[in-house]
């Protein structure tokens, strides 16, 4: 079903500059996958090398941290809002180093 | 460390009849009154950093009649601080952050007590520097820190109002709150060096420190006046470009190493080993690309060698200054490098001199024999060859 990923400010360079993507998807992790099939770069800075995802980096369905769901199983339905959350750490002088 | 107090008049339990006025507006509401405003005047909180988001917090927390205001910074202003760091005017470029900031902050309102702490935030230092206080408000701009001031503040048990900034998006939500979730909770290890947005990618909106700071000013000032809905438990997302704000839901997590049931960090470890970095910024990855000096290049174009300058800069950047070269982005550089001519010797430049050694690296893994990375980039070339070049 259509859902849409939020792409995070960091990302949006290596997913076509887009702020979100359509997706067809069931679940969050066919939601990712077919997000990174289209942008091959994301890959990277999404996932580690064993496959997981990186734990600077979090999924949300609506409002909720998929961890506290059913992670790559959360099911989704129509009209859901995936939404890329990685850590930023800006705020002080400097920040365009 | 150096630190110095700014000694005002002492906190009494009341205000005199200057302060009733000066701070009337907040007195004739409910929600503050008499009783939040001497809470107010008796609260203890430290800035960690005067930077983008020190600024506006900074400001609003002396405006509002904390009375008593630590900051902490060793930086110096520089000209490309003024774009958002409000604190600073033109003519404190040179001058220590904490000196100015704490001038600002004493002109804005000489009631309060202004503790200056003109130190770099340590694992040796932060227990020290944080038990005076009752809040901790997190405006630093790095990894290391960020983890540093979560932990201290956990092992404290203060709480942590956290603010963060890239390009035009923020986050913003208290950590260290009883019960409350903790920044480890929320990114439980930080990015590897090389996987953080690297300088091409960097810049700040001027506004958004100030929007996510005076965000943070508000979270500080609810927590000493124990009203409304603290950001505990929520992220808050801002996004300056579409104008939106977002509220996730945060969860303490119980196998956190900090705040959870059986925590592993007990105390302040080394953050730097921890980030995967030494020192506070990533240093430049060890390349060992064939280089070129800025005068060689010079020289060399005078005598009417046939170099190819490529510039693997963006856009954006290329309108800012150029060398006149042959313009293709590093992360373009992939599928465009059929645009190259392998028989002729090339120089690539960024910046810097960071992305074109990644450029030049790349070039020679494709089989380009005759590259070579311009050491220090258009910085350098400014520095050392033409200065009516503008540096950025």
């Amino acid at each position: 079903m259509p859902v849409k990923v939020i792409i995070p400010t960091p990302l949006r360079g290596y997913a076509g500059k887009q702020e979100s993507v359509d997706v067809q998807a069931s679940t969050v992790g066919e939601a990712l996958t077919s997000l990174t099939t289209r942008y091959e770069e994301l890959k990277k800075h999404l996932y580690a090398d064993d496959g997981r995802l990186r734990s600077f980096v979090n999924v949300y369905v609506n409002d909720e941290d998929i961890r506290y769901l059913q992670k790559d199983q959360t099911r989704l339905k129509e009209g859901d809002t995936v939404s890329i959350v990685p850590s930023i750490a800006g705020g002080a002088s400097r920040a365009e180093k | 460390m150096a630190t110095k107090t700014d000694l005002a008049a002492p906190a009494g339990a009341a205000l005199s009849n200057e302060e009733i006025l000066r701070y009337s507006r907040h007195l004739i509401m409910p929600e503050v009154g008499m009783d939040g405003q001497l809470k107010l005047k008796q609260a203890k909180v430290l800035c960690i950093g005067t930077g983008g988001l020190g600024a506006p917090l900074g400001l609003y927390l002396a405006a509002a009649g904390v009375g008593r205001l630590g900051i902490v910074d060793f930086d110096v202003v520089d000209l490309t601080n003024l774009q958002r760091q409000i604190l600073f005017s033109t003519g404190d470029v040179g001058e220590p952050k904490i000196e100015a900031a704490a001038a600002r902050l004493r002109g804005l309102n000489p009631d309060i007590q202004i503790d200056r702490h003109e130190t770099r935030l340590t694992s040796e230092n932060a227990l020290d520097l944080f038990k005076d206080y009752d809040i901790i408000v997190d405006g630093t701009d790095n990894f290391p820190t960020r983890y540093l001031v979560n932990d201290a503040c956990i092992l404290l048990g203060k709480p942590n109002v956290y603010g963060s900034i890239f390009r035009f998006e923020g986050q913003v939500s208290i950590f260290g709150y009883p019960d409350g979730p903790c920044y480890r909770c929320l990114y439980p290890e930080p990015p590897p060096p090389g996987l953080v947005p690297s300088c091409a990618e960097g810049g700040v909106l001027g506004v958004l420190p100030g929007i996510v700071g005076a965000v943070q000013a508000a979270e500080a000032i609810k927590l000493i006046l124990g009203k409304g809905d603290p950001l505990v438990g929520r992220l808050l997302l801002f996004d300056a470009l579409a104008m939106r704000f977002r509220e996730l839901k945060l969860r303490k997590n119980p196998e956190c190493p900090v705040c959870g049931n059986h925590p592993t960090v007990t105390k302040l470890i080394d953050y730097a080993e921890f980030c995967g970095i030494r020192g506070e910024e990533a240093p430049a990855p060890q390349t060992s690309v064939p280089e070129i000096t800025p005068r060689e290049l010079k020289s060399r174009l005078d005598r009417g060698d046939d170099l190819f300058i490529l510039d693997v800069r963006e856009p954006h950047e290329y309108q800012i200054c150029n060398l006149n070269g042959y313009l293709i982005p590093l992360g373009d550089l992939p599928k465009r490098v059929s645009e190259l001519d392998s028989s002729r010797e090339i120089i690539a430049h960024c910046r810097s001199g960071k992305r074109s050694a990644e450029a030049t690296q790349f070039l020679q893994k494709a089989g380009f024999r005759k590259v070579l990375n311009l050491k220090g980039g258009i910085l350098a070339w400014s520095d050392e060859v033409d200065p009516a070049v503008p540096k950025y």
